[in-house]
């Protein structure tokens, strides 16, 4: 920069300030690039912007075993969305699953992990959603089968899943673990998907982020606290940084659902908070590693299978996994050694080679590469064969799969 | 002072020249390195065609179709066509599950990519398919897609897709090397509503003034034309499009 305009710098800037923005604003701007960066942290978009809608004005049509629920207009239109709030009310959504009139919150809001959400945080998000475009869009009522459509039974629920409270620090723990923690827990709210529900639709505090199989979307959303599973007490803190923020890793790249989440979500997260996360997630494993692989399958039967599963696998798959299955990280995955292949689930193994898939565009990963679908051209014994294959060999040590459980992913739904 | 000078220079250059012979022994050792790294790390091509493998199990490792006769060729057709189709098939407008899960979360520049790429190719054309329809339902296919029917509205497919049935740029699609069954699903889809464009969706003003007779002997006839002897698609603006189409800005 020429010297003159740089003494002239503090100049132009107390004229500026003079003229137009007070102090106050410019911290108002600071307010609302924070709500900003929180909002992204919560995945508030993925949820409350429908297909082809408009950005944060609600539709987004969400099956659940209870009925279809419609997400609402979250941007400040007085009348349809939430322009008549306040910051109070606003944070007794967050904290409590309470609409401004008291009525209950239905939990597919994730209200059980934004309580931990500190106020100063939810005022930022407030103040966010203030300062984004108002759509006038009326909320679709939701569309519920009997008893789930009695408000009222949401109180059983909450007395059963939902306990209030703002995240506490564990003292003994680093400041970078505890923000991950904050993160995970609350913001993140990865316990939604990480923890199983069960048949009452809530997720047991007993068995936070052991996993479950994700009602309706038929993905198994894997258990991050064993090492057998997603568990990442074997990855390096690099290696789980990637994989939250590019979707790709040396050691896997996410898919189906998770492919979401890292989209609209985990890749505007900074360097610090991803791995503070990744620091708080790698300390969640149970420190067990995946245990020895099992003996080879005995029966002829399977090792029937298992000759026909490496046919398929070396002309369909090895080119880009190879034929040890180590992959080409972290654009084709590794197999050998991939927990998520070797899961007691093999939900998610059948369902990739059905479906092939392409992790998200990111920052870090613009141009992904993907994996064609199998579905139009395997039997499924074929693919039972193959995804047999798979998950035996290399070391990997997961059980054979059925014809019949390829048969029954065909007609999962794919969004 | 000049001795010194000539000691100075001197050891100046045997400094530089151990300092540089130093340097391409670490530069080669990290090259070597990184070669071994390499070597146990294999990466795939850094090229669109390996990034659009995903595709080829459908639509051929260049975009030229498969035997399956539900799935297009997407090789030569304009650019902003095929965008705007993977566009539709992320977001949910043109329904076909294993496409609108495939595109989920690639964003607008890699799709952009992904169009160019599959637009540049130019692989052969499959056979033409032998009519499976009479010489009448054929001749009638031949009088719409060529002359169109003045009496009833209709365009002729050639008024936008070119003589040569080979598309106009950006965004109006090539009609060639596509198969009977896909044609008439397409012309299908507009008419029943379950294919849509961008407002004025043209197609689906044409599509509705078709009888279902009309779309069976329309793509009876596109699919049996022989191979264009130029596969390039007709410049922007260079054809009088008789309606106004919202996909296609002129």
């Amino acid at each position: 920069m020429p010297r003159t305009l740089k003494a002239l710098l503090p100049a132009f800037l107390a004229a500026w300030l003079a003229i137009g923005a007070s102090p106050a604003t410019a911290q108002d701007a600071a307010l609302i690039a924070k709500g900003e960066y929180l909002a992204r942290a919560g995945d508030c978009i993925a949820c409350h912007t429908a297909r082809e809608g408009k950005t944060f004005a609600g539709g987004l049509p969400m099956k659940t075993p209870f009925g279809t629920l419609y997400t609402s207009n979250i941007t400040p239109d007085p009348q349809t969305g939430i322009g008549m709030w306040t910051s109070d009310q606003f944070f007794q959504m967050m904290h409590n699953g309470r609409f401004p009139d008291g009525g209950l919150v239905y939990p597919a809001m994730p209200f059980a992990s934004y309580t931990k959400v500190t106020r100063e945080d939810s005022d930022a998000i407030y103040a966010y959603l203030r300062s984004i475009p108002p759509v006038k869009q009326r909320n679709r009522e939701h569309d519920l089968k009997f008893p789930f459509n009695n408000r009222s039974l949401i109180l059983g629920w909450r007395t059963l899943f939902f306990k209030e409270g703002v995240y506490k620090p564990d003292p003994t723990k680093s400041a970078e673990w505890n923000r991950g923690a904050y993160l995970v827990e609350g913001l993140g709210h990865c316990g939604m998907c990480h923890t199983a529900i069960n048949a009452l639709g809530g997720s047991s505090e007993s068995q936070a982020f052991e996993g479950g199989l994700i009602p309706m979307q038929n993905w198994y959303a894997p258990s991050l606290t064993s090492n057998k599973e997603a568990g990442l007490g074997d990855w390096t803190i690099e290696e789980i940084s990637d994989y939250l923020r590019k979707g790709v890793s040396a050691r896997g790249a996410v898919y189906g659902p998770m492919a979401e989440v890292v989209y609209n979500s985990l890749q505007y997260l900074n360097d610090d908070d991803t791995r503070a996360m990744a620091i708080y997630l790698k300390s969640l494993a149970q420190g067990t590693s995946p245990d020895k692989p099992a003996a080879p399958l005995p029966s002829a039967e399977s090792s029937l299978l298992l000759s026909l599963g490496k046919q398929i696998y070396d002309r369909e798959c090895a080119s880009c996994h190879g034929a040890e299955g180590l992959g080409m990280p972290p654009h084709y995955p590794p197999l050998a050694g991939n927990q998520s292949i070797q899961m007691v689930s093999a939900v998610n193994a059948i369902r990739m080679v059905l479906n092939g898939g392409y992790p998200p565009g990111t920052a870090g990963n613009p141009m992904p590469y993907g994996m064609p679908p199998f579905a139009h051209r395997m039997s499924d014994d074929e693919v039972a064969a193959v995804v047999t294959y798979i998950r035996t060999s290399w070391g990997n040590r997961g059980a054979a799969v059925s014809a019949r459980q390829a048969n029954e992913l065909r007609a999962a739904t794919l969004n | 002072m000049c001795e010194g000078s000539i000691w100075r220079s001197r050891w100046g250059i045997t400094v530089a020249h151990q300092f540089s012979s130093a340097l391409s022994l670490f530069a080669s050792i990290v090259l070597s390195l990184g070669m071994a790294q390499a070597q146990t790390t294999p990466q795939p091509p850094d090229t669109m065609a390996a990034r659009v493998l995903a595709c080829a199990s459908c639509h051929g490792a260049e975009g030229e179709g498969t035997s399956d006769v539900y799935f297009p060729r997407l090789a030569g057709k304009p650019a902003g066509y095929l965008y705007n189709q993977l566009v539709a098939f992320r977001d949910g407008r043109r329904k076909y599950p294993p496409m609108n899960y495939l595109l989920d979360f690639l964003p607008d520049p890699y799709l952009k990519q992904m169009a160019e790429h599959f637009a540049s190719l130019r692989p052969p054309f499959p056979a033409p398919a032998v009519p499976t329809v009479s010489k009448e339902i054929l001749a009638r296919g031949e009088s719409i897609a060529v002359n169109g029917d003045p009496q009833r509205g209709v365009p002729a497919c050639a008024s936008c897709h070119g003589a040569t049935f080979g598309g106009m740029e950006p965004a109006i699609p090539g009609l060639l090397g596509l198969r009977a069954s896909y044609i008439s699903a397409q012309l299908g889809g507009w008419r029943y509503g379950t294919r849509t464009a961008a407002a004025p969706d043209c197609m689906q003003i044409v599509a509705g003034l078709l009888t279902e007779d009309d779309v069976k002997a329309v793509a009876a006839f596109l699919s049996s034309r022989p191979a264009p002897t130029d596969p390039s698609f007709a410049k922007r603006g260079s054809l009088p499009m008789p309606l106004v189409c919202g996909s296609q800005p002129n």
